[in-house]
Formats: structure tokens, sequence, C-alpha cells
């Protein structure tokens, strides 16, 4: 009961996605909008889950006064004064001008965008140690890096403006971009695509079951 | 309040900023009002526009979305750990459906698709038109074939990378670190120009430097 029944969801919900794909025609195009909407109103469902289970982390550390306890405080209440700010602004919420509208421009996008702004130095520190040109691979990485980095500045082609057009840096930039790049990245494509299909395959037979957790 | 809201970003922008000299309680607290605006705001976003937008306003011509319904409150007994299993049903809903959503759209994108693109005449720009394209298009081509086939090559690890094999999987080694150089230079690039747009908000929004 607390296997079999998850698998046989598993298993028909993943054949009737397959199904509706070959044949898009009633009943299985219906099928295909029920279950897309079922799935937006259970992924709504499930960020409620993800935040309740934040609130009573944070609730359990601010209660049980644990190392920055402070901070879970800062947390809970963030989240409750946009949480509440967006309940009572109802559907049109984001509509400029609303209250968390404000929250949003002024607090949340300077916090999002300086937050992954900053990986630029830890991704250029760790270039630091993988870019040593330590062998033939390593030389490529960083060349095609150097080439791609400077190709997109406009230095790079005022340091190359005595060349023919096509050779100056930001052409080359273009061009391991749409070449050598491009056919790395569809090899790892289609590899990654073999991997989904052959998963999704294991899934959809109850081969694969770790979605289903252990015990009974 | 304009004002206010100004120097509130910049406080924040800062506080994150501040990580880079070492991790402090300026950090930390900002990072504390990220992690409860980000959980408030994509709670808020979803509850709107997924369950009220595509459950609430339309329940009543499509009967069939309290089935969703229903299954979204049992996600939430995963909360109460006597009853916690029954929140595998709506799991398993989830995972079935991607899986094969993913099956079918992965390999029609990834696969096949890629494949196609893939097939390319080596000698001429378009198909049945002779050998007049330029040299860019046929160089541009060959690294495009020869570069994908070598990759896939490298990638299959059922034979030994030895002889011709070996020799088609060390090309792909070559690409593959290509295509990894390319997409860690355009990873950073990304990164810097939203650097230079946090800076460029303190200079000029905040301090009024740039004008």
């Amino acid at each position: 009961m607390r296997r079999e029944i998850p698998l046989l969801i598993t298993g028909i919900v993943g054949v009737g996605f397959v199904i509706q794909y070959f044949i898009p025609h009633a009943p299985f195009s219906y099928m295909s909008d029920w279950f897309s909407d079922w799935f937006s109103i259970i992924g709504a469902c499930a960020i409620v889950l993800g935040a309740l289970n934040l609130m009573k982390i944070s609730i359990q550390k601010v209660i049980s006064r644990k190392k920055d306890w402070g901070y879970a405080a800062v947390i809970i209440a963030s989240f409750l004064l946009i949480v509440i700010i967006g309940m009572v602004e109802g559907k049109d919420f984001r509509v400029p001008g609303t209250n968390f509208d404000w929250l949003y421009r002024y607090m949340y996008i300077p916090l999002s965008a300086t937050m992954f702004a900053i990986l630029a130095f830890f991704v250029a520190s760790a270039s630091y140690r993988a870019f040593r040109a330590r062998n033939f691979e390593a030389t490529l990485l960083l060349i095609a890096a150097f080439f791609v980095m400077m190709g997109r500045v406009p230095v790079g082609d005022i340091i190359t403006g005595f060349m023919p057009e096509g050779w100056r840096l930001s052409n080359l930039a273009s061009w391991v971009m749409n070449y050598p790049q491009a056919a790395g990245q569809r090899a790892i494509m289609i590899g990654i695509g073999l991997g989904i299909v052959s998963t999704s395959l294991r899934v959809i037979l109850g081969i694969e079951r770790s979605h289903i957790g252990g015990g009974e | 309040m304009e004002h206010f809201a100004l120097w509130l970003a910049a406080f924040l922008t800062l506080g994150i900023i501040s990580f880079l000299y070492k991790d402090n309680a300026w950090y930390k607290l900002t990072e504390s009002i990220f992690i409860g605006l980000s959980a408030g705001y994509w709670m808020v976003s979803l509850f709107w526009d997924n369950f009220y937008g595509k459950f609430w306003v339309n329940k009543s011509e499509s009967p069939y979305l309290y089935v969703g319904a229903v299954l979204g409150l049992l996600m939430l007994l995963r909360l109460v750990p006597r009853i916690g299993w029954i929140s595998r049903w709506p799991l398993s809903f989830i995972v079935g459906a991607t899986s094969g959503l993913w099956l079918i759209n992965y390999f029609s994108s990834n696969i096949m698709k890629q494949i196609e693109a893939t097939i390319l005449p080596l000698f001429s720009a378009q198909f049945g038109s002779g050998f007049d394209a330029g040299a860019a298009a046929i160089i541009g081509n060959l690294v495009i074939v020869t570069g994908t086939f070598s990759g896939l090559v490298y990638f299959f690890f059922s034979k030994e990378h030895k002889g011709a094999f070996g020799r088609t999987a060390k090309l792909g080694i070559w690409i593959i670190m290509i295509t990894f150089g390319a997409s860690f230079g355009y990873t950073v690039m990304s990164r810097m120009s939203l650097f230079i747009g946090r800076i460029d908000f303190l200079l000029s929004d905040w301090l009024g430097m740039i004008l």
C-alpha cells in the first residue's frame, strides 16, 4: 500500500505523458492538460511545504537559543514580512507601486543580483587554480577562456584593432562559441539526453524507486 | 521614501559584497534577509499564480482541478510524521510527470535535434550547391561534425580507449576542454556584468557620482 500505490501513480502518469506526445487527441490531449494543471497546483503546495520547513527549523533554532539564533529570527521576520504583504495585496501583488513590488525592487533584486555577482570572484579564484597550464588539455581550457573573456570586452578589439576584422578578438570569441564550443556542448547534451531518457524509463517502469524512500 | 529605498538597497548590496573581505555579521544579516525574502517571494508567487490562478479561479468549471488540490494538500502531510508516508503519492505524481515529460522532451531536443543539427554538409554552405562554401564555413562544419563525434566517443566507456578509438577519444577531450574553457569565460563575463551593474547602482543611483 505504501510502496505499490506511489509506484502505480508514477507509472500511470509517466506513461500518460509519453502517450499524449504520440497521440495528441482526446482523451490523451485532455490528460496532458489535466496533468499539467495538477503539476502546477502541487508545485504551489510543495513550495509551502519547503517554506514551512524553513520556518520550523528557524523557530526551533530561536527557541533553543542555538548559535546564531538571531539570524534565524531575521529569516523568520523577513519571510513573514513579504508573505503577509503579498497575501494582503491579493492577486495583483506584482503591479508596480504595490508594497510587494517595493520589497521586490529595493530588497530582493539588490540582494539576489549581488549574491550572483560576487560569484564572479569565487569563480576567478577557482580559475587561478584550474587554469595553470600544466598540460595540453589545461592549456586548451585556458586559451578558450581567454579568447571568450577578452572577446566580450572592448579592450579585446582595441588590442587586435590592427588585424583584419575577421581576426579580431570579438570575432574569434564568436567563432570559438559557435563551432568548437558548440561541438563539445552538443556531445555533452546528447550524453545528458541519453542519461535522462534511460533514467526516466527506469523511473516509469518502477526499476528506480529512490523517490519513494525506504521503509514501509 | 525613494531616498530611504535607495539607502536600504545600498545597505543590502554592500552587506553582500562585504563577504569578499571575510565572513562577517553584516553579511550574515543580509544573507538571512535574502533567505527569508526568497522563500516568501516564491511562496507568494506560486500561491497566486498556480494555486489561485489555476485552481481557485477555474475550479467550478473544471472540477478535475480538485484532484490536483487534494494531491497538493496530501503533500503537506509530510509535516505530520504519523501519516507522512501519504505525501509519497503527490511526490510520485511529480516524479512520474517529470519523467514522462523529460523522456520525450530530452529525446527530442537533446538527442534527435542535436544529431540533426550535426549532420552538416562539409564542403558547401547548402546541400546540392557543390563546392561553393567559404573556408570558414568548411572549417566550422568540420569542427562541428568531428568535434561532436569525438566528444561522444570520449563519453563511451564500454570500450577501452586504445588505438584509433583512443585517438578519437583524445580529440574528444580536447574539444570538451575548449567547451569548458569557453563556457567558463562566458560565465565569468556574465557574473562580471552583474557586478558592474551593482557597482553602477552604488555609484550612480545611490551616490550620484556618475550622471
